[in-house]
Formats: structure tokens, C-alpha cells, sequence
């Protein structure tokens, strides 16, 4: 055997939910989601094994229900199939759902590529009454044919050994010829002939597999076919023209119904004849079906979904608290050495405020996001979600999106405190692109866990006697904003009709504890990597744009006096209580609770004095001009430009931006009491506050992902400005109503 | 034998695909799932707003908007 021969390229197709990811998983072990979802499998997943010798690459193409040229998924799984030529295709069936998997299987075949039936989920088909007889299946498709349970890991050694052995058998594909009946037949023929003998694109594809194209107006082949040979091309399309008008004329119909009819006429003449033979067909309720009575329920539904939904967020908080807390710990501690171990100066303040504050702040909330995506797993993988999406399709279709619309903004902050990165991630679930894109640019609106502590603060401050209505209007406030700002992108940049909703019910399944654990590790880790790889450097250069230019020389030193003088006043034993490297007894005399109050006030004066002439400070009052509409002066803008870095650097800004306050004893005063006393602030610029941090920029590590997601940084830098534009007005306009009210105190 | 669209199909009841009139892609979506002529179908269920149905057909479950079962016409067996 040479070094080529060692390495066989295999490919893995199949339904969506026909156990795929599984599959792949069992044999490669490598990370890899398994969904419950149609379509969850968007990239493109290798792996590999080692068989006697012959390394298998195998490559896990996404789940699609037919080769046609319609869904991203369907042209990757195509286009790798016609382009990579892998040796042998592993099909993987769904034996309990035979007729349906098969269509696939017909379509593979038909290009000719060498196939391996995976019949899978046998157990699943046993239990439903289900028989296939195998050989007879393998005799009829001409394939080989191998049983299996991918969630027991049952059947893949055989699968492995069958698949080398017809990765031995041919080199040439040789394709299925399917008969498509007298009206198509002739046409399918002719078209054949042109095809062989102009030798149009043959090196890739079957001369009847082209042909079929044609007539079923595939716009990616006839596209190719037109770069290829424009007369040739022209002259397929006129025959297809022909017989598409014949077939309308005399059959009301047209050739990409009759073929897709044929093709299942094939499939039932395959099976006939003792090869499946089912106890029960439509009328028996299986166990999943009596569940989805309940489940899907006209009161019920709606209403056990409420419950699931608490029940995700009980979990994911009540869980992730602990980690969190450690995280913080673990920080905070990080930050107290490096404080002793650093001298005074620029590189202490890069390292504590720059690197532990800002990566430690986005890797704090590693674990609330990890615990997020194992309740969404857990939806997923046992087929709720889809249900889920069922129950609320109709509601989310009035705001041009569709029923899965609905996971992305739950994850994000739809009851209050989640997070627009796992939700901007959980969009993937969508597989139409205008809703998911629509999706996608409104789910930032919701109120994030991030945007929660500042929400809370301001109004403790300010409307403390009406705390959980505010909360729930800014709620009804963001889902509003949401669901208005999508239906406004559907009917413009987005417009189009709505695709295809079709979402297959899968069986419920209870999820193998594997599954659930890559599906989870994968999607955090891409967390990890996307939020790493640009949180350091977005860290430093926040921490510069609010540290630099530096206070001169002089400033500096009219502080230090100021504390020097401080000291003077204090008995030499007591100084290090003042400065706070010693803790103050509580007994101490209140003189010097009073000194510490003093230093303390002095070092916000300073911080307050540093920020103001930062480029932040310069821009931030470079922005009042514009901010002032919305009622923000330059403390406030200097704190929105550090939430464009993550919205939980907003509290910290604002803390220093509004250090000054009563020079009193009372330096216990929290945050949200400073602001509350602060002359300029009142209810209507709280309430401007809030609704612009709802609405503008999302935070760059969401940005990161509608990078990812969306496959262009157009969609992020659109998302940054309009919601910032959509900000401003909407703020301008309340603040300025409320004026013009007599509310602005 | 009377003809009627999916979407009037009572629950329970099953019907024959005798016709499948959507073009392009739902078409071609609708065909994928293997609702072609021939097909008995059963009306599992209604979501909350009426809207989409569940069906069962080839032994698994789909469910499709009200909209794009209108494009598909049943046959039952007793006139109802």
C-alpha cells in the first residue's frame, strides 16, 4: 500500500437528527456538536482514525435533507462532495425514518460517489415496529450496508471496515440512473448526449446529474455551466424551457416536482416487497407524540415553557455563582500581588487597571456563559427548542422573524440578565439568513447581565420607590425596541419574503452525557478564543485612552502635598490606617475615620482630575455638544465610551467620573448614593441613561461575533453606528419631551 | 373523497397529498420533507395561536406554517 492509498478522504451526509454528529463523535472523538436542531452543523468538521494502517479523514458535512442549491448547508455539503471527490460517503440513515433519509441517499447516489448506508438508530426502528431486511436494502441500492447505534457507539467497526472496502472497489463514480417517466425521460436523454459529447463541465460532474440540474433550474450549475459554455448553456436551458411549458400544459406541473416524484416513487418500489416492513404507520401515538400533547399544549404549552425558562435561569445563576465568585476572588487576589509586587507607575496601573480589570472582567463571566450554553445544549439536544420554536413562530412572524428568533433573545438578556454573545451565537440555530441577520442585529437590545448592575444602581438612585416597575418597563422597553427595530430591518435593508419555516419535530431524546459535554465545551471555548484574542488589546487601549495624556508634574505633586500634609496630622503608628495598607480599627477615635475619609477623597480627586484630561475625558467633552440633547454631560460619555469595551466598565467610570461629592465624613456613600445627591443628575437624565445604554453600540466582544456570525464586518460596523444613531434619537427625544414636560427637575 | 387544503384537515384525520401547488423554494422544501402526491398525512396538533400545524408524515413529525400548508391539497377519505 503506498502513502496515498494510506489516506482516504471520507465524507459524512445525512439528515438533519439522524444521529450524524453523533456518529462522528463515536468514531473520531473529536470535539464536535451534536444538536437536536435542523441544522445546526453549519462548518465544515474533520477528524480522523486509524484503521489497520489506513488513516480514514473523515469530514462531517453539514445536516441537509437534499443536495439542492437553496441553504448554505446544502451547497457547502454539495459543493464539497463535487469539488474534494472524498473516495466514499458515508450516508447515515435514519432507520426509523426510511423513506424521508432516502431522498438524500438517491441524490448521492445519482452523482455517482461511492456510498456506505449507515443505517442508524436501529434500536430507535425496533421499537417502533420497524424491519428492514438488510441485504435486500443493500441489494437494491447497490451500496453496502452496515446497522448501527451511534448513541451506544454500536456498529462502528464494521461501518469502518465496509466503508475501506468500497474505498476499494471503484475509482469511477458511476451514477444512478433513476427513470423520471415519459415526459422527462426523452428530454433527460437528449440533454445527456449534448452534454457527453461537448464534454461540458464532465470533469466534476455526471453529464445526467448536469442535465437534471438544468431542468430543475439549479442557478449555481446552470451558472457554472454558463461561464463554461455560454451556446451550449443556452441551448440546455431552451430544451428544459420546452419541456418545463409541455409538463405546465399538460400536467399542471413542472419538472422539478415530477422528478422529486419519481425519485420517491423509486424509493417506495425500493422498499416494497418485504424489504421495510412497518407494524403502525400514521395512526399510533408514540411515546414523543403524547409528550408533545402535553408539551405543545394550547394553555399548557405556553405555560411549561415559562417554567423551563425560569428554570434555565435558576440554574444557570444559582450554578454559576460559585465559579463567578472564585473568578473574582481569584482576580482580585491576582491584582493585590501584583500591586505589592509592582513599584509605583504606569506599568503597575497597565497591569492592575488595564490587564487584570479588563480581562478579568470579560473571563468573570466565563462560567455564567459555559452554564448558558449547557441549558441551551440541554434544549437543544432533547428537542424542546424546536418545539419551543413551534409555540412561538407565530408571534415572532408579525416582526419578520421566526420562531427561533425567540432562543437568541432569551439568551441574551430577554428576562433580564443574560448575555448578546452566547444569544448572537445561538442565532446559528436560524437557518434562514434575512431572519437570522435581523435576529442577530436586534438581540443586543436585550438587557444583558452587564447592563443589570448599572440599570439596578441608577435606580436605586433615582426611582427607588418604584424598583421593579422601572425594571419591568426597561424590559418591555428592550423587547419593544427589538422586535420594532427587526420588523423595521426586514421591510428595509432586510426585505424579503420569509423563507420556508418546515422544521422537522425530532423524537424527544434524552441527551447522551458526551454530546452535551463537547456541545458545550465547543461553543465556550469559542467564547474563550473570540473574547481572549481581542479583549487584552481592547483592555490596553481602553486603560491608555483613560490614563493618557498624564496629569503633569505639577497636578501630581498638589496631590501628593495635599496627602503629606495629611499624614502630618497623624501619629506615625496610625499612617498606615490613613493610606489603607493598614485596616482601621473600628474603635479607632473618629478623627481618624475623618483622615481616612481624607485620603480617600483626595485619591478620587486625583483619579477624577487624571480621567478629565485623558483622551477619554477630552473626547467625552468633546461629545457633550451632541450628548448634551440626551442630557449627558462629559463624565457620563466617558463612561459610555469604556461600556463599548464591556458594558460592566460603565459602574467602574461612572464610580471614578463621579468621585467628587460632599467632602464629609460620609466617604461610605455608595455609587448610586453619590449620584443620587449629584446636582446634575435627576429621574429624567437616570432614565436617559438607561435607555441609551439599552439601545446603543453592543459591547465589542458581541461585535467580535456578529463578525463571526454574520461573515462581514459590515453587520458588526452597522450594528455600532445605527444602534448608536437609534440611541441617540430616541434618547434626545425623551430627555427633551421630558424638559419640555417640566420633568427635568 | 373530497379534496380540501391541509390546513382544514381536522385533527386526527388523515388525508392523501394529491397536489402540492408551491413553486421554488418552499417548493422545493416541501418536497425535500417528502410531502409529494401520494402521502397520507395526519393533523398531530395546533401551536398555541392555531398557527403552525404539526403533522405526521413517513414517520416523523413536521410542522409548517398555515401559509405554506395552503399550497398543499389532501384527499379524506369520508366527505366531511
Amino acid at each position: 500500500m503506498t502513502k496515498s492509498d494510506a489516506d482516504l478522504l471520507i465524507a459524512l451526509a445525512g439528515n438533519p437528527n439522524c444521529g450524524k454528529s453523533t456518529l462522528f463523535n463515536a468514531i473520531t472523538g473529536s470535539h464536535q456538536h451534536v444538536g437536536n436542531y435542523p441544522g445546526i452543523t453549519v462548518e465544515k468538521k474533520e477528524g480522523s482514525y486509524n484503521l489497520n494502517g489506513t488513516r480514514l479523514r473523515l469530514v462531517d458535512l453539514p445536516g441537509t435533507y437534499s443536495l439542492t442549491a437553496y441553504s448554505p448547508e446544502e451547497l457547502v455539503a454539495r459543493d464539497f462532495l463535487v469539488e474534494e471527490r472524498p473516495r466514499v460517503v458515508i450516508n447515515i440513515v435514519d432507520a426509523s425514518n426510511l423513506e424521508r433519509n432516502l431522498y438524500l441517499t438517491m441524490q448521492i447516489l445519482e452523482l455517482g460517489i461511492p456510498v456506505v448506508v449507515a443505517l442508524n438508530m436501529m434500536d430507535v426502528a425496533a421499537n417502533r415496529g420497524i424491519e428492514i431486511n438488510l441485504q435486500a436494502l443493500a441489494q437494491r441500492l447497490g451500496t453496502l450496508v452496515v446497522p448501527t447505534i451511534a448513541r451506544r457507539e454500536n456498529g462502528i467497526p464494521e461501518l469502518l471496515e465496509a466503508t475501506v472496502e468500497a474505498a476499494g472497489d471503484q475509482r469511477t463514480w458511476v451514477p444512478l440512473d433513476i427513470s423520471y417517466g415519459p415526459d422527462i425521460d426523452p428530454v433527460l436523454q437528449r440533454m445527456q448526449e449534448l452534454i457527453t459529447a461537448a464534454g461540458f463541465l464532465t470533469e466534476h460532474l455526471p453529464a445526467r446529474w448536469t442535465a437534471l440540474k438544468y431542468l430543475e433550474a439549479d442557478d449555481q450549475v446552470i451558472q457554472r455551466g454558463q461561464q463554461a459554455d455560454k451556446e451550449l448553456s443556452r441551448d440546455l436551458l431552451e430544451l428544459a424551457a420546452e419541456v418545463t411549458d409541455h409538463i405546465r400544459k399538460t400536467l399542471d406541473s413542472y419538472p422539478e416536482a415530477i422528478i422529486a416524484d419519481h425519485r420517491y416513487g423509486f424509493i417506495s418500489a425500493l422498499l416494497r416487497e418485504g424489504v421495510l416492513v412497518e407494524m403502525n404507520r400514521l395512526d399510533r401515538l408514540y411515546l414523543s407524540d403524547q409528550v408533545d400533547r402535553v408539551l405543545t399544549h394550547r394553555l399548557l404549552g405556553p405555560l411549561i415553557m415559562l417554567i423551563v425558562l425560569y428554570g434555565m435561569y435558576q440554574f444557570t445563576f444559582t450554578y454559576s455563582e460559585y465559579p463567578v465568585s472564585w473568578l473574582e476572588a481569584a482576580f482580585s487576589h491576582l491584582a493585590g500581588w501584583l500591586g505589592r509586587l509592582l513599584p509605583e507607575g504606569p506599568l503597575k496601573s497597565l497591569a492592575i487597571s488595564g490587564i487584570v480589570d479588563g480581562v478579568g472582567g470579560v473571563v468573570g463571566f466565563v462560567p455564567l456563559i459555559l452554564f448558558m450554553f449547557l441549558a441551551i445544549a440541554f434544549l437543544e439536544d432533547t428537542g424542546y427548542l424546536a418545539r419551543a420554536a413551534y409555540m412561538l413562530d407565530r408571534v415572532f412572524r408579525i416582526f419578520g422573524l421566526h420562531g427561533n428568533s425567540f432562543m437568541a433573545y432569551i439568551v441574551s438578556g430577554g428576562i433580564a440578565g443574560g448575555c448578546a454573545v452566547p444569544g448572537v451565537m445561538a442565532t446559528r440555530t436560524l437557518r434562514s439568513s434575512r431572519e437570522r441577520l435581523a435576529t442577530l442585529l436586534t438581540t443586543p437590545f436585550m438587557n444583558c447581565g452587564a447592563k443589570l448592575p448599572v440599570f439596578a444602581m441608577l435606580i436605586a438612585a433615582f426611582f427607588s420607590e418604584h424598583r421593579a416597575l422601572m425594571m419591568f418597563f426597561l424590559t418591555l422597553f428592550s423587547w419593544s425596541a427589538a422586535l420594532l427595530l427587526a420588523r423595521l430591518l426586514r421591510s428595509t435593508i432586510l426585505r424579503g419574503p420569509s423563507t420556508p419555516f418546515l422544521l422537522e419535530l425530532p423524537p424527544y431524546r434524552l441527551p447522551t452525557l458526551k454530546g452535551l459535554m463537547i456541545h458545550t465545551w465547543e461553543r465556550t471555548w469559542q467564547y474563550i478564543r473570540k473574547a481572549g484574542s481581542i479583549i487584552l488589546a481592547i483592555s490596553i487601549l481602553l486603560w491608555a485612552l483613560m490614563s493618557y495624556p498624564a496629569l503633569p508634574e505639577a497636578r501630581k505633586q498638589f496631590f501628593q502635598d495635599q496627602r503629606t500634609a495629611l499624614l502630618t496630622t497623624v501619629p506615625q503608628p496610625m499612617q498606615a490606617s490613613i493610606t489603607g495598607q493598614a485596616p482601621l480599627p473600628e474603635a479607632a477615635a473618629p478623627e481618624f475615620h475623618g483622615a481616612r475619609a481624607r485620603w480617600r477623597q483626595i485619591d478620587r480627586e486625583e483619579a477624577l482630575a487624571r480621567l478629565q484630561r485623558s483622551a477619554a475625558g477630552r473626547l467625552g467633552l468633546a461629545l457633550e455638544p451632541v450628548s448634551r440633547w440626551c442630557g449627558f454631560d462629559w463624565r457620563v460619555n466617558v463612561a459610555l465610551i469604556g461600556g463599548f469595551a464591556a458594558k460592566e466598565i460603565i459602574i467602574s467610570t461612572l464610580g471614578t467620573a463621579y468621585s467628587l461629592g460632599n467632602v464629609s465624613a460620609d466617604e461610605s456613600l455608595s455609587l448610586s448614593e453619590r449620584l443620587a445627591r449629584d446636582p446634575r443628575l435627576n429621574p429624567l437624565a437616570a432614565l436617559s441613561l438607561m435607555v441609551f445604554i439599552m439601545l446603543y453600540t453592543p459591547c465589542f466582544v458581541t461585535l467580535i461575533c456578529i463578525v463571526k456570525e454574520a461573515g462581514s464586518w459590515r453587520w458588526a460596523a452597522f450594528a455600532t453606528v445605527f444602534n448608536t444613531l437609534l440611541a441617540l434619537l430616541v434618547t434626545a427625544a425623551i430627555h427633551q419631551g421630558g424638559i419640555r414636560l417640566g420633568l427635568g427637575g | 373523497m373530497t379534496l380540501k387544503l391541509l390546513r382544514y384537515l381536522n385533527p386526527g384525520e388523515i388525508g392523501i397529498i394529491r397536489k402540492v401547488t408551491a413553486e421554488g423554494e418552499l417548493g422545493r422544501r416541501i418536497r425535500d420533507m417528502g410531502l409529494v402526491p401520494g402521502t397520507p398525512v395526519q393533523v398531530q396538533g395546533r401551536a398555541p395561536l392555531n398557527d403552525p400545524v404539526a403533522i405526521r408524515v413517513r414517520s416523523f413529525t413536521l410542522s409548517l406554517r398555515n401559509s405554506e400548508a395552503d399550497f398543499i391539497h389532501v384527499e379524506v377519505e369520508n366527505g366531511s
